[in-house]
């Protein structure tokens, strides 16, 4: 009697998941035009899947091995269960092999199930509460049934009532894992994960066989050419249709929400349930079904969204909620933590963004400071309104070469934004004592120079953006240096990543990276630290963005120090919430993330926390004493400086400096 | 954002709005005058005003990425009326609002270029035989042709005045401050450019123009002797002297006199 059910139950399943899948295809498709290379990337899959993934997820070592278990087992069982028991092919080889695939699964549904027991808040629940159920139900009843192809059991063993209670048990098996997959179960990851690697958007972030890592961190330039299109995400059918897939692969692990500084900060974001959010418009219906934590402060079930409805509401239609409030949006620090933790390759940071763009460039409505810094950026080029003719001002003493004399030099060295802000020159001054020091041929900018651009790029002003941008690789094109170097690394992630699209491309260095060059080539000759103990926070533009997490410690131990790490450092370190335009459009939480940052830094007992960030260094000083010192590595690093060989250069300095002094005396 | 306070709606009320080229103080970037985005700000604060704006003035380059600024605040159109670099903008003005006959026209207290007399206001209600209002802060209420509105006075006050329609007002910074622009809006406005007859402002061109120097400012000396002198000399009103002091009263009488108080400021209505 099973010799006739089981084919029917296995192909008819099957064709409920082919349908499924047609549909749910169809729902991606909504999505806009991306160009990627389907024969290609499925060719990639299966690398992308055991490598790169696998890492993501092997950082939970059990999780990890769970997974393996179970989804390793699940895969083979499928196969094998559809030949043997679909296809009806009568092989005791094969019969066996499906018994070892289903045991391997059972057992790793067994430590899903245990896993399930209690839960972290993290994961989400609803139908993902009965998987592990479902997980065994299909492991355990394909496992009975093959008893009799493999010859353990008689083929006419039991009655019909217990061929017809094993049907059933396969059959519930079926439709989670088989029906459930297209038709939006829990193991729908499956399904849409599989393609999401293959057709992700960013194709480049995945590592290679020839050992390159894969970064692509910058965000896709948005096109003006044509007044007609509308700028950003507006509904969730203008997400290109490869993001559509890739929120759909989302497995609410809650890694992401784990992750987020604005989560525990108790704003109104949760990058999981944002995702969630972008699949319940892109299928349509309210977010009431959601099983995991919702956004701080937010009850669920009172947004809902389709395909071709707006995303947010305009303000001025007064009350009335779409798929998610702007907020939300707004509280994003693009720190990247959660895109870093998923193991799913969901790209959170530019779904946001592209939100934004649609807020800023057609709305008109970028919150508090917003607007006013956007207003500076296209009036005078920095976000304070500074007239741009002070950018100098800073360095009146220095005699700084500027590009405009030399014409070329080694390094270009990079201002940035922080010339304006007191504690920022004199990290400045540090880095500019410890170059001397080194004897580097470098120049500024000077007045020529402008704002990178970033903070324009994360409020959504992608014109503004663009317009910093060109002006900036047309100043830079004037001129030639070997390198870029700056301490900002917001402008060193635009100048390296982001300006390539725009048709700038240098070969740039964040300041922790070339001291430590200078120090490796013994060009800096450092006195022993004496001070306390040391900690190191990672900027998120420097470490996650851009994978540099070691030359700032190389440069830490080159000056004696021992760093006492945080729980929370490298690729896991909590963001100091002055990312994204964060400060600037300031959304109120329960606390505040540079609070917390700091709350790190005093468990590890530290007495300074070395930075290399003007945003990390401004957001984690804004915290109340008493706490920690924050010091700039550039500051450490010219401090501990040994002066006699640059000592010549430095009386120089200071003749000229007094020589200025007379003359001022003299005029007064 | 302050919105109208009152719900009546303004259907069918015809609200022209002046807009001029601005300058950045410090870069000297053309730009959406200040004062000029917070009229259009005022009409778009107005429930169903059809809004009409209006720039006189030459029309190069540099001056539509301004005006575009406008256009980004959610307007659709700018009627551009062309004019020569050298020409009196009034008698042109004059002409589109007469034949355009709007009930209320909106405008910046003064431009940030050129002569920044402020005067076309006046010059214009001159012309029209209209009233004016400088200082325009709320417009509370329309109600057969006549406007409610509250005047910006120094020093946060308001004044409430009765204006009868058509009327010209100015809006200075004490009105709400505008809306953000945004680019996609105001790539896709439209600039409606007319030409126009241009008269040649003949008193103008007797001027001899030069760039303003920046001049040292005068001290304030204040003769006081305490930090509270220098305070009170500082937060002093302009006026004043009917004020009461209460001791060794009730805490109802003190009540009612704070109540009396704020009724007769019109914070309590």
């Amino acid at each position: 009697m099973l010799d006739t059910l089981l084919p029917i139950l296995f192909f008819s399943a099957l064709a409920l998941a082919a349908i499924g899948a047609v549909r749910r295809v169809r729902l991606w498709r909504q999505g806009r035009h991306s160009p990627v290379s389907l024969i290609r990337g499925l060719i990639a899959m299966p690398r992308r899947y055991l490598v790169d993934l696998h890492h993501v997820v092997a950082r939970d070592k059990a999780m990890s091995n769970t997974h393996v278990a179970t989804a390793g087992g699940f895969v083979l069982a499928a196969l094998l269960a559809i030949v043997v028991h679909g296809l009806g092919l009568d092989s005791a080889i094969l019969a066996w092999a499906l018994l070892a695939a289903t045991t391997c699964m059972f057992v790793g549904s067994l430590f899903v199930a245990k896993r399930r027991r209690n839960p972290p808040p993290r994961l989400s629940k609803g139908p993902w509460m009965r998987l592990p159920k479902s997980l065994i139900a299909f492991s355990l009843g394909v496992f009975l049934v093959t008893l009799p192809t493999a010859g353990i059991l008689p083929e006419d063993l039991g009655s019909w009532v217990l061929a017809l209670a094993l049907a059933g048990v396969v059959a519930w098996g079926l439709g989670e894992l088989f029906f459930g997959m297209t038709w939006g179960g829990p193991m729908k990851h499956a399904f849409a994960g599989a393609l999401h690697l293959a057709f992700h958007r960013r194709p480049e972030r995945f590592s290679d066989k020839h050992g390159g890592e894969g970064r692509s961190t910058g965000l896709k330039a948005l096109r003006l050419e044509d007044p007609a299109t509308k700028l950003g995400v507006e509904k969730p059918a203008d997400f290109a249709w490869n993001q559509l897939l890739g929120f759909d692969a989302c497995v609410q692990c809650g890694r992401c929400e784990a992750a987020c500084p604005a989560f525990a900060a108790g704003q109104p974001l949760n990058p999981k349930k944002l995702i969630q959010d972008m699949v319940v418009g892109m299928v349509g219906g309210s977010d009431a079904h959601y099983a995991g934590s919702p956004y701080p402060g937010k009850p669920v079930g009172e947004h809902a969204g389709e395909p071709h409805g707006p995303i947010v509401t305009r303000p001025s239609t007064k009350g009335g909620t779409a798929l998610v409030d702007a907020e939300t949006l707004w509280s994003c620090t693009t720190c990247r933590a959660c895109v870093e933790e998923c193991p799913m390759m969901i790209e959170h940071v530019d779904a946001i963004v592209d939100m934004r763009r649609f807020l800023t460039l057609e709305h008109g409505n970028t919150p508090n400071k917003g607007a006013e810094v956007l207003d500076n950026l296209i009036a005078t080029d920095n976000p304070g309104g500074f007239d741009p003719g002070s950018r100098t001002h800073w360095a009146a003493d220095l005699n700084l070469p500027l590009m405009a004399d030399k014409r070329e030099a080694e390094v270009l060295l990079w201002l940035g934004d922080g010339v304006f802000d007191m504690r920022n020159q004199r990290t400045l001054r540090a880095l500019v004592k410890v170059l001397r020091a080194a004897q580097v041929d470098f120049a500024v900018l000077g007045n020529e120079e402008r704002d990178s651009g970033d903070v324009a790029r994360r409020l959504g002003d992608e014109a503004t953006f663009q317009s910093l941008a060109k002006r900036n690789i047309a100043t830079l094109g004037q001129y030639r240096f070997a390198r870029i170097v700056t301490c900002d690394p917001h402008s060193f992630h635009v100048l390296k990543n982001e300006y390539g699209e725009l048709g700038g491309n240098y070969e740039v260095y964040h300041h922790s990276t070339y001291l430590n060059r200078l120090l490796e080539e013994g060009k800096l000759s450092l006195k022993a630290w004496k001070g306390g103990t040391v900690t190191y926070h990672d900027p998120c533009y420097l470490g996650r963005y851009n994978g540099e997490y070691e030359a700032p410690r190389d440069v830490l131990r080159a000056l004696g120090i021992e760093v006492e790490e945080m729980a929370r450092s490298g690729y896991r370190s909590r963001c100091c919430g002055g990312g994204g335009g964060a400060p600037i459009t300031d959304i109120p939480g329960k606390q505040r993330i540079p609070d917390m940052r700091m709350n790190d830094v005093r468990e590890t007992g530290a007495e300074l926390v070395a930075v290399g960030c003007p945003q990390c260094t401004a957001m984690l000083e804004g915290v109340v004493e008493p706490r920690a010192e924050i010091k700039d590595i550039a500051e450490l690093v010219a401090d501990a400086l040994i002066e006699d060989d640059s000592a010549e250069s430095t009386s120089r300095d200071e003749a000229a400096g007094k020589a200025r002094r007379a003359e001022e005396e003299v005029t007064l | 954002m302050p919105h109208n306070a009152t719900s009546s709606s303004h259907a069918g009320l015809q609200v022209a709005v002046l807009v001029s080229i601005g300058r950045h103080p410090l870069t000297a970037r053309a730009r959406r005058a200040d004062q000029d985005a917070r009229a259009v700000e005022m009409a778009l604060s107005l429930d169903d005003a059809a809004i009409r704006l209006v720039h006189a003035g030459g029309n190069d380059d540099d001056n539509e990425e301004a005006l575009r600024g406008y256009l980004g605040m959610g307007i659709d159109e700018i009627n551009v009326i062309k004019q020569a670099s050298n020409a009196d903008i009034v008698p042109a003005l004059v002409t589109s609002l007469r034949d355009a006959a709007p009930q209320l026209v909106f405008t910046g207290s003064r431009a940030e270029v050129g002569e920044g007399s402020g005067l076309v206001p006046y010059l214009l209600a001159e012309a029209l035989g209209w009233p004016v209002i400088n200082g325009l802060a709320q417009v509370e209420s329309i109600e057969h042709g006549v406007a409610t509105v509250l005047q910006a006075l120094p020093r946060g006050k308001r004044r409430r005045l009765r204006v009868r329609l058509p009327a010209i007002a100015t809006v200075d910074s004490n009105a709400p401050p505008a809306r953000q622009s945004a680019f996609g809006p105001a790539r896709r406005g439209e600039l409606a450019a007319r030409a126009c007859s241009s008269m040649p402002d003949e008193l103008q061109a007797q001027w001899h123009m030069q760039t303003a120097r920046k001049r040292p400012k005068r001290l304030k000396i204040v003769k006081s002797a305490s930090a509270r002198d220098r305070f009170k000399a500082a937060a002093a009103k302009a006026e004043g002297g009917s004020g009461q002091v209460l001791s060794d009263v009730s805490p109802e009488q003190g009540a009612e006199a704070i109540f009396k108080l704020l009724k007769e400021e019109d914070v309590l209505r």
